[in-house]
Formats: C-alpha cells, structure tokens, sequence
C-alpha cells in the first residue's frame, strides 16, 4: 500500500504552521499539505482541496468541527473515494501521523484522532 | 429581540457567523434559509456540527421561511437569519417583505464577479440586484464582523 497523504485544511495560517513544525521536528518533507479557507467561498475552497489531495487515498485534516473547511472537506469525501476526515487538528496526531501513513485512509483517522486526543490534558502544577 | 441579524454568506453557518456575531448579540438560534440544504439530510447534519448545543438551527426553504417569518420575529430568543447568495435574499424579501435589512457578510470569487470589498465579489447583475434591494428601502451593508464598519450599500456596488 502506497504512503497516504495528509492535508491539513483550516483558517488563516494555521495548516502551513503545523506543516513546519512537523517538518522541523520530524524531517519529513511532502507528507503533507496545507490549504487555508483564507479569501475562500465554497466553490474556491474546493478548488483549492481537489488541487492539494490531488490523485491517490488522504485523510484530511480540519482544524474544528464546523464551518467551511469541514463542510468542504465532508462534501469532498463524498464525492471520492479513499478520503476519511478527522476534525479538531494538533500537533501530536500529524506527528504520530506521517510515521503511520501504510494503511486505509478510515484506519489512519481513527488512529490520528486517537494520538491526537491523547495529547489533550492538563499538567500537575 | 427576534432576528437580530439577516446576513448573506456563501459559507453559511461558520466561525464568523456562529462566534464573531453569535457570541455579542447573545443568538440561541439560527434560521439557515436555503432550499438545497432543506432537502438535504447530510448537508444538515454537517451544519449541525459546527454548531453549539445551546443553539438551535432552524432549516428552511425560502417558502418556509416567509411562512415562519412572523413567529421568528415575535420570538423571545435572538436568532440569526442566513442565506447563501444575492438572489435568495432578493427572493425572501419578495416572499417576506417584513424583511428591512441585508448584511453582506462574504459572497466570494467566482468567474464572473469582480472584487467589490475583500469580503465581497458580485456580478454586475449581484450588485444591480442589492441596489434594487435598497431601492425598495431594505437598509443594505456589507460588514464581515461586527468589529468593522459597515459599508453602505452604494460604496461597494
């Protein structure tokens, strides 16, 4: 199975940050890809998504549960196969993320949200 | 109190919507007019999501909505109407004229338009249709956040 791609759709700058800092921390280059809803209607949103996912399976990832880069996201789902979303984007779970991109794109999801959730707690004092 | 709100947005519900304009005016509901996303479960589904639970979200087709009008507008809550391009709007004010003001709160890129505000893009035929709108006394603004001004209506088209 060839390696999944991830692209991480959200506002303003937010998806090419987390982009950098994976590459700063892992090395790893081209794994994935941002796309800002920045200056975005619907029709240009999708424009940009088809243009980022490009050919192949992806898991795309939106920064929160509502709005217009999930509603893109979710309407692009639909209409291809091999593309499962998952919501709520960290650091932690694009990190456990490009290390595991062998298997189906649902099977990537699940573990990205798992890794991501995981990472969300509050510190002893 | 009642619609606090009637905005034109081709994003429909999002984070400018429900938190930029939900959070000051204190909004508990949201009337989403829209006669593709009425007859469609999904697309509901996913509006949803993006929503608080303590905010309802009311789906309507436009006939709908000019039936339920006068009850969204008695009611005790504050609610935010939207819909999603220049001609739904035109065709709920025919349908509801009690319907007086049109925030244009982001109609973007699209062949065909031209950049009117950075938030706003019309054909000639969108921005002929919201002078017309005005013409006919709906007080029509462009404004994307309630932190800036609002731009009156012969400014940007």
């Amino acid at each position: 199975m060839s390696d999944l791609h991830g692209v991480i759709v959200s506002h303003a700058a937010v998806a090419q940050a987390l982009v950098s800092a994976v590459t700063v921390i892992t090395g790893i280059d081209g794994a994935l890809t941002p796309v800002s809803n920045e200056g975005c209607g619907t029709d240009a949103l999708a424009e940009r998504l088809k243009e980022a996912v490009g050919k192949g399976p992806a898991v795309l990832f939106v920064d929160l549960p509502g709005g217009s880069c999930l509603t893109s996201s979710v309407r692009y789902a639909k209409q291809h196969a091999d593309i499962a979303v998952v919501t709520g984007v960290n650091l932690a779970m694009l990190l456990d993320f490009v290390f595991h991109r062998d298997v189906a794109p649902a099977e990537a999801a699940r573990r990205a949200a798992d890794a991501g959730g995981k990472a969300i707690r509050v510190t002893a004092a | 109190m009642s619609l606090a709100l009637f905005r034109i947005d081709d994003r429909l519900i999002h984070g400018q919507v429900v938190v930029g304009w939900g959070q000051p005016l204190h909004c508990t509901f949201i009337v989403l007019v829209d006669d593709e996303v009425r007859s469609s479960d999904w697309e509901q589904d996913l509006y949803r999501m993006g929503v608080p639970p303590n905010m309802e979200v009311i789906f309507a087709s436009v006939d709908e909505a000019a039936r339920q009008m006068a009850n969204w507008q008695t009611d005790s809550r504050v609610g935010i109407l939207l819909v999603g391009d220049v001609d739904t709007a035109v065709s709920l004010v025919e349908h509801a004229p009690q319907v007086r003001t049109f925030n244009v709160g982001g109609v973007h890129h699209r062949t065909g338009r031209t950049e009117r505000l950075r938030f706003v893009y019309l054909t000639d035929d969108e921005a002929a249709k919201l002078r017309q709108l005005a013409a006919r006394g709906v007080e029509v603004t462009a404004q994307d956040v309630p932190t800036a001004p609002a731009v009156p209506v012969g400014d940007f088209t």
